[in-house]
């Protein structure tokens, strides 16, 4: 596709007076198809930078403006692009920032809903990419990783509510500020369900490995639906609520110096988001370190060839474990955060069918690709919890005829599946594939 | 205690038979296309929830035509079957075979193919039963011929349990043979050891494969259909729980054997109805039947320990 820079950039601008003049669905839509133009053609860095800057600036306005959630999809491709294309280093750093920490907040003020968004991709980004260890870097097939998500979860679920008056002397909940210890709390206790789930069941490999997993996962979910009786410890399929925030006076203060006043709803929403962020942060940098270590690299080897990998030295069941024990320990510390921001855990949120989407959002991003990760954790979180919502909701006005059982609300795992499928059979590879795939790809 | 448990251990033992070979059923399913194409296919739990739709839309609408119980079963055992199993095969050509041609290796890309398809198929039949009766939680409609019932050495038996188990065993039977003693049966065995050398030998792989799915979800479908007799109440969704169940007894006889297969449905049928029945009088109820899962996942992985490759697989010695 030929298309010159000055017309990306006049579209690029159009976009821009086009939202600001009649922000909605309409131009979101045009947003997004002249961001499709800017980053399928070939520009020069320089001048995708600009017209990547222009459409920001346009999604920007057309979220503040209208509250539509397109124009979040529109960010998350412009973020997408601007990390996946050749812009300038410093652009790069420069406009993700202004997106995370500026335009998503903006919009979120006006529309608390896309602050809900926000923190659910994050919540799964940070997930994938601890399945991504597992699965992407290490080849283990890890079916039940919700488990993983699920003991983190209970492990303030029970001690920041009163849930732990039914098994424990003391005063329960623990106060609000216990919440930042039990995330390490609960890195160990998920790296410790690690290796107790890990040590049998690393033995086997491939598909053993998978039922395995799955079964145990299984095992997990049973026990929290269950352990109401004979001691109340879960409190069974009702779930734990309500289960402590941390105070957050300091951040209220502190945004405050920064002229920003906030009511009381948004307040949590704009801490939990900034939190979910920082973690993100943390694990990205983690992740990086880990795949350029000793480790990362004796995890690959065991993904390509396991055989070879023994031969060369590397101990099986250790290496393979340490992924395994990261992997969760990723999860569990969402795990506090999810218990907390919802303020209500309960074992449906830990099904097979959670462990299969974060599987599928590894996959659809590109195994073994930290970008992948979050795109496709985003790319899931956003089909599911927003565009087949508003979809219903749109067909529902207009067609007021239609029966509710063709609802599309209720086809979510329908859609799910033709996507997965689709993928599979003409992108296997992932929509960000890895660098080291895509090399051997190349060579073949 | 001892005496409560032994009064009704006959029972328990029937009735875990009776489960252990619906798994057996689907577990072969699973068993076939592992061996052929090394593919966990997980969308047969939903082929094998097909059969039992099928089964329960036949006998909604034949039972006033059709006078005779057991010519009604026939019917929804045919029909069952071969919707299931036509099912199967066009899963097989548009989903699976696709990934063939690619020459995909990542053995992950037919696995989420799999689930997507099982996640399609659910939704589709949840669709087609919405807008047909405007429901989806199915309920077997009761025919008086298969209802009959009696007592032998203490165990009570209805009519159509022995069905269940007769219909199985011929399946079973038919199913050895086939594998064993005829020529698809060959093409199937040499296919599963290597396809490419295979299709030197003058055999078709993609017909073999397509045939393999073709008999594979026949035989989910035939044991949708009992089982949707046999526990009468059926949904889209029914599919997950004894599809993974299956999967785990193939897991257990040894994947890719398919005695194994029969042996570990068994075996899991057993364990779970013993444990289904027995886990709230041990414990003094309480740890409820509720936990019967979470005891047969952790046997599973006990016997793995101890035989990784399963109770009657063969350890695969790798070429380096």
């Amino acid at each position: 596709m030929k298309v010159p820079a000055p017309l990306i950039h006049l579209l690029s601008l159009a976009a821009l007076l086009l939202s600001a003049a009649f922000p909605g669905v309409a131009s979101a839509f045009f947003g997004l198809l002249v961001l499709a133009l800017a980053a399928f053609s070939p520009l020069s860095p320089r001048g995708r930078s600009l017209a990547l800057a222009l459409l920001t600036l346009a999604f920007t306005l057309g979220l503040v403006k209208s509250g539509n959630t397109l124009g979040l999809i529109g960010l998350v491709g412009v973020l997408t692009a601007t990390i996946t294309l050749p812009v300038p280093r410093a652009f790069q750093v420069l406009l993700g920032g202004a997106i995370l920490l500026l335009a998503v907040p903006m919009a979120g003020f006006t529309n608390t809903f896309i602050f809900e968004l926000g923190i659910q991709m994050g919540i799964y980004a940070a997930m994938a990419l601890g399945l991504n260890v597992v699965v992407g870097m290490a080849g283990l097939l890890d079916l039940g990783y919700a488990a993983f998500f699920a003991v983190g979860a209970y492990t303030w679920a029970i001690f920041g509510s009163e849930q732990a008056k039914n098994f424990l002397q003391g005063n329960f909940p623990l106060p609000g500020e216990y919440f930042y210890l039990f995330m390490p709390v609960a890195i160990v206790t998920t790296a410790l369900t690690g290796l107790l789930i890990g040590l049998p069941a690393l033995r086997l490999r491939g598909d053993y490995l998978a039922i395995v997993t799955l079964g145990l996962g299984e095992v997990v979910r049973i026990l929290a639906n269950n352990l109401d009786h004979p001691i109340n410890i879960t409190n069974g399929p009702q779930g734990i609520t309500p289960v402590v925030r941390p105070p957050i006076d300091w951040f209220r203060a502190l945004m405050g110096s920064l002229g920003v006043q906030l009511d009381r709803t948004t307040d949590y929403q704009l801490f939990f988001y900034l939190l979910v962020l920082l973690l993100i942060g943390l694990i990205v940098y983690i992740n990086v370190n880990l795949a350029n270590s000793r480790f990362g690299r004796a995890w690959v080897a065991i993904r390509e060839d396991e055989t070879a990998a023994r031969a060369m030295g590397i101990p099986l069941l250790p290496t393979k474990l340490l992924a395994f024990m990261t992997g969760a320990a990723f999860s569990g510390a969402m795990g506090v955060v999810f218990a907390a921001q919802r303020t209500f855990v309960s074992p449906e949120s830990f099904t097979l069918l959670a462990s299969i989407s974060i599987l599928a959002m590894v996959i659809l991003g590109g195994m073994g690709s930290i970008p992948g990760a979050i795109l496709g954790a985003a790319a899931v979180t956003i089909l599911n919890l927003d565009v087949l919502k508003t979809l219903s909701e749109y067909l529902r006005t207009a067609f007021p005829t239609l029966p509710s059982q063709v609802d599309p609300a209720k086809y979510e795992r329908l859609v799910f599946g033709v996507i997965l499928v689709l993928m599979m059979i003409f992108r296997p590879q992932g929509l960000i594939p890895e660098k080291r795939h895509l090399a051997e790809e190349e060579e073949a | 205690m001892l005496e409560q448990i032994l009064s009704i251990l006959p029972q328990v033992i029937f009735d875990g038979f009776l489960l252990g070979f619906v798994y057996a059923m689907v577990a072969l399913g699973y068993t076939m296309v592992y061996g052929v194409l090394e593919l966990i296919n997980f969308a047969h739990s939903e082929i094998f929830m097909i059969g039992a739709v099928v089964g329960v839309e036949v006998f909604r609408y034949l039972a006033p035509a059709v006078p005779n119980g057991f010519l009604l079963l026939l019917l929804a055992l045919v029909l069952g079957g071969l919707i299931a199993g036509g099912t199967a095969v066009l899963v097989e050509r548009f989903a699976y075979r696709p990934l063939r041609k690619r020459g995909t290796t990542n053995r992950l890309v037919p696995l989420v193919t799999a689930i997507g398809v099982s996640f399609i198929l659910q939704d589709l039949v949840r669709l087609i039963e919405g807008l047909w009766h405007n429901e989806f939680f199915l309920r077997m409609r009761t025919v008086e011929d298969l209802e009959g019932s009696f007592e032998l050495f203490g165990i009570f038996i209805q009519t159509k349990s022995v069905i269940l188990i007769l219909v199985s065993v011929v399946m079973l039977w038919g199913l050895t043979y086939l594998v064993n003693r005829t020529k698809l049966g060959m093409a199937i065995r040499a296919v599963a050891q290597d396809i490419p050398t295979s299709s030197l030998m003058g055999i078709d792989p993609d017909r073999i494969i397509s045939r393999t799915f073709l008999i594979g979800g026949s035989l989910g479908g035939v044991a949708g259909v009992l089982f949707a007799l046999q526990y009468t109440t059926v949904t889209p969704y029914v599919g997950f729980l004894p599809g993974i169940k299956a999967f785990t007894a193939a897991v257990l006889g040894g994947i890719g054997n398919l005695p194994g297969a029969m042996l570990g449905g068994l075996v899991l049928g057993q364990l779970e109805n013993f444990f289904g029945t027995y886990l709230p009088l041990l414990t003094n109820n309480n740890f409820g039947t509720e936990y019967k899962d979470v005891v047969a996942f952790l046997i599973l992985i006990f016997i793995l320990l101890f035989r990784p490759q399963g109770l009657l697989g063969q350890i695969v010695r790798e070429k380096v």
